[in-house]
């Protein structure tokens, strides 16, 4: 299991440095830092001095070294636009989007399984059928269609949800949270169902396939050849084998969602990482798209790796094979 | 046999069906009847189709809809099941009948330890609790003869071998004290050893305690090792039903006959094997006879079998399989799947390799076919080396020489290519037709020549049964013009009867073009009946070889024997005093 754990740490940081590397020279090369920051009629001399000033003259290897050890500080450089350390601005602004992430997994995976799982076990009913065929529209409605119906519907006709923002928020310290105020909630449900639809069409199509997968097996057969009772056949012992595949899939999806959330963030004006990363995109705001792309493969770096290991914990044969 | 007590099974006039797209129905099994008295085992024997797992899902309770019991009547200790609910009242499936299943490596679920799953079925039918229900388990796992039981109920299923995870699986049909067993073909997957002790433990238990076995299988050798009554069934229907001896020794209906004579006979050779119905002759000897002129024509001498030099040669050849990831120290040790072996093949010869599973026969195969590279020793073709050390580079033509035959006709024909396309690509490939059109008449006589219509060119593979499917396998590895086919398991997949046709193909083919054959078998009668020559593998090194009459009369290695003494055979009949 240690085994496991530092080989995954070694390719890990592999990763991180590769990543790291494509930040860096994005840095470096996507427009001249120095035309950005000198004024407009600096002569060559000035313009000379400020690159000297942030080290731009020295070589590659060298700069590079440097780059890392002011991310490594946790020093990502100051945004053009805001004028603050691009680690400020992350901070602020990353547990809107993980609040609702969280909601939105919370949400699919508790209606996901059970609706998977319903669907494979009467294939043929008038729910299941009913399920499948919504599903099919989950799966193709793109997101901002959704988001504006919702707020067609719940904000502007009905009035009961407000449509744009976190609402009321409080701050715990370093963490600004909504969950703690009724505005917070509310404000919360519609980018949060938003969000969800998409990944709960998703993990409710991949239960329902890999349940009815493992419903056929041996294993199962020789279950109810044994008269266990269906109920504990189904949840207890099906269900264990059909999430296998749930675990990568969720896990790769909670990445997407932290890092893509923008199109929901955008039209909800949700104030998380994606509004940041499309504010920073149209203003040319190098230094917070590069911090962007360093904490995205930090972020899919991570989940992996959490889903390794928790692959290892369920699955008993992937225990064996690497300890 | 005439105890008060009732039968524990008792099927009459069964009749299962099951209907099909536009109100037609396709009957399963019609008017089967059998009876099991406590401490019986009942055989079920057929073909694949006959219908006997169906009956033996029935009494499980795992019909699969649609099928539905159409007409008869199942007792279960004497009490009647019903057929619209698929269980009998008084009776619990899985306390009161047990199920072992086929395969050891897909029956128990990878994810629960055995304990779990053991005691489970305890748990709910028995209602003990958790102590309880291990301690029984932990006795059942010693009666199953589980060495360290204690700590195999904390193991997961794939920490065990094929063998004890059978064991397990019986233990679990037991562990509720059940009056019948339904074990659906239990030795099936197992090796020659493995199964020959999971058969003892099976008779133990009827036996001992008493219960009745339903025992599905194809396997004549096991029927007539352990069952006290045999049941012969041929499409849904029984053909002849009586006690082992009766039905092995004087079958009455010419397809028990048939299919008993079909049996590979580990104790004498035969010339050829006894088939069931026509085996397409005639056209199919004219094609034959033309393949062999031109395999003639391509091999630059007279008959090659005139040829006393080996055609091949493997010379201390080892391969190791290596385990582990990329970081320094997480390599494991390699493993050595095969161990410094040397043997060499004649032309013109059918050479065995025996062994079981895991003794690196087919290791050996996909070295001589190129799929595998060795870590020492090298192999010779004709005296050139085409693997390991000094190995030519310009193998091709080599490799053309040399055609592989694999076990499972199912997976080993591209499912979304007509079988023209299948069988002209090696002669495309090795340009041995100047002309599409001469390709195509070139796949027409092979096609002919293992015993199809031509027309099958213009068809997909899941449109042939297993058999026909090996025969193109056939047809395909001759489209290459081979000197060498290496048949790795070549019918262990298929019917008996349709064994003996692909075996007798076979031989016909070698007789017909000097082919060499190279044939990689666990079963021993098989080899036997094809192998001039044999030699026995055991843990990836090489024990014993010799000419097949001296291995089978007079075995040298304390292996070899072992083997032989445990393979099931039909001059074995259980309760026939043993012939002098």
């Amino acid at each position: 299991m240690l085994k496991v754990l530092i080989s995954r740490l070694g390719q890990a940081a592999l990763v991180m440095l590769v990543v790291s590397a494509v930040s860096f020279v994005m840095f470096r090369y996507v427009g001249d830092p120095v035309a950005t920051l000198s004024r407009e009629n600096a002569s060559v001399e000035e313009k000379a001095a400020l690159r000297r000033s942030l080290g731009l003259d020295q070589p590659l290897v060298v700069q590079y070294g440097r780059f890392l050890g002011r991310t490594l500080s946790g020093d990502l450089g100051i945004s053009y636009r805001n004028q603050r350390p691009v680690t400020q601005l992350i901070a602020e602004r990353l547990p809107a989007t993980l609040e609702l992430v969280l909601v939105a997994t919370i949400l699919s995976l508790s209606l996901g399984i059970p609706l998977g799982v319903l669907c494979a076990l009467k294939p043929h009913g008038v729910a299941a059928r009913l399920v499948q065929a919504l599903s099919l529209i989950g799966i193709s409605t793109p997101t901002f269609v959704t988001g504006i119906v919702l707020i067609l519907v719940f904000a502007v006709s009905l009035g009961w949800l407000p449509s744009f923002g976190r609402g009321q928020v409080v701050d715990l310290g370093w963490w600004s949270t909504g969950f703690l105020t009724v505005s917070g909630l509310k404000s919360l449900l519609l980018p949060g169902i938003t969000l969800a639809l998409y990944q709960l069409t998703l993990i409710m199509r991949l239960v329902r396939a890999e349940m009815i997968d493992v419903l056929s097996s041996d294993y199962i057969r020789f279950a109810r050849a044994r008269g266990l009772p269906t109920r504990y056949i189904h949840f207890r012992l099906a269900l264990r084998n059909a999430l296998m595949p749930v675990i990568t899939v969720t896990g790769l999806q909670i990445g997407s969602l932290i890092a893509f959330a923008i199109v929901t963030e955008t039209v909800f004006q949700w104030p998380g990482m994606g509004l940041l990363f499309i504010q920073a995109v149209s203003f040319v705001d190098i230094p917070v798209m590069a911090a962007y792309l360093l904490f995205v493969g930090l972020l899919f770096v991570l989940i992996n790796a959490v889903v390794d290991i928790l692959y290892a914990v369920v699955d008993p044969r992937l225990r064996a094979r690497s300890a | 046999m005439t105890a008060p007590t009732p039968p524990v099974l008792a099927i009459e006039g069964l009749r299962v069906d099951y209907p099909l797209a536009g109100g037609e129905v396709f009957t399963a099994v019609e008017n089967a009847s059998l009876v099991i008295r406590p401490g019986e085992i009942h055989a079920l024997v057929g073909e694949s189709g006959a219908g006997k797992t169906t009956i033996g899902n029935t009494v499980m309770g795992l019909l699969e809809k649609p099928g539905r019991i159409a007409a008869g009547a199942i007792n279960i200790d004497g009490r009647r099941f019903d057929a619209t609910r698929g269980s009998a009242a008084g009776i619990v499936l899985g306390r009161d009948v047990g199920a072992v299943f086929q395969d050891p490596m897909t029956s128990l679920n990878p994810l629960f330890t055995i304990e779990s799953q053991l005691t489970e079925a305890m748990r709910f039918h028995l209602g003990l609790g958790k102590a309880a229900a291990r301690a029984r388990a932990l006795e059942l796992l010693e009666s199953v003869g589980i060495p360290e039981p204690r700590r195999r109920l904390k193991a997961y299923p794939h920490q065990l071998s094929g063998g004890q995870r059978q064991r397990v699986v019986i233990a679990a049909a037991l562990s509720c004290n059940p009056r019948l067993v339904v074990a659906d073909e239990p030795t099936t997957a197992l090796d020659v050893s493995v199964q020959a002790q999971i058969l003892k433990l099976l008779r133990d238990l009827a036996d001992s305690r008493g219960i009745g076995i339903l025992l599905v299988t194809h396997n004549m050798g096991v029927v007539a090792q352990i069952a006290d009554r045999v049941t012969i069934m041929h499409r849904g229907k029984v053909v002849e039903t009586g006690t082992t001896e009766e039905v092995l020794r004087r079958p009455k209906a010419a397809y028990a006959r048939a299919l008993i004579g079909a049996v590979p006979r580990i104790d004498q050779r035969l010339d050829r094997f006894p088939v069931l119905g026509d085996e397409g002759k005639g056209r199919a000897e004219e094609a034959r006879a033309e393949l062999r002129a031109e395999l003639r024509a391509r091999a630059q001498g007279p008959d090659s079998r005139a040829d006393p030099s080996p055609i091949l040669s493997v010379e201390n050849l080892c391969v190791d399989y290596s385990a582990g990831g990329w970081l320094p120290g997480s390599r494991g040790r390699p493993f050595r799947a095969v161990d410094d072996v040397s043997f060499s093949v004649r032309s013109g010869e059918v050479f065995g390799l025996v062994g079981e599973s895991g003794c690196g026969k087919t290791t050996i195969a996909n070295v001589v076919s190129g799929l595998v590279r060795p870590s020492a020793g090298r192999v010779l073709y004709q005296g050139r080396s085409i693997a390991g050390d000094g190995a030519t580079r310009r193998v091709g033509p080599l490799r053309q020489a040399i055609q592989m035959i694999f076990q499972d006709p199912y997976s080993s024909l591209n499912g979304r290519m007509r079988i023209g396309s299948i069988l002209s690509e090696p002669i495309l490939f090795y340009r041995l037709a100047d002309t599409r059109a001469q390709a195509e008449s070139d796949v027409a006589r092979l096609i002919e020549a293992v015993g199809l219509e031509a027309e099958a060119a213009q068809r997909f593979p899941h449109a042939f049964s297993g058999g026909q499917r090996q025969r193109l396998s056939i047809a395909r590895a001759l489209g290459a013009r081979p000197r060498l086919i290496v048949c790795d398991e070549p019918t262990s997949s298929l019917d008996v009867s349709v064994q003996a046709q692909i075996l007798n193909l076979l031989k016909d083919l070698r007789d017909a073009t000097g082919l060499t054959l190279l044939l990689i078998s666990h079963d021993l009668a098989v080899v036997r009946q094809m192998c001039d020559r044999v030699a026995v593998m055991r843990q990836g090194q090489l024990l014993e070889q010799a000419d097949s009459e001296t291995l089978f009369d007079r075995p040298q290695h304390p292996y070899t024997r072992e083997l032989l003494s445990l393979v099931p055979t039909l001059d074995r009949i259980r309760g026939e005093p043993k012939a002098a």
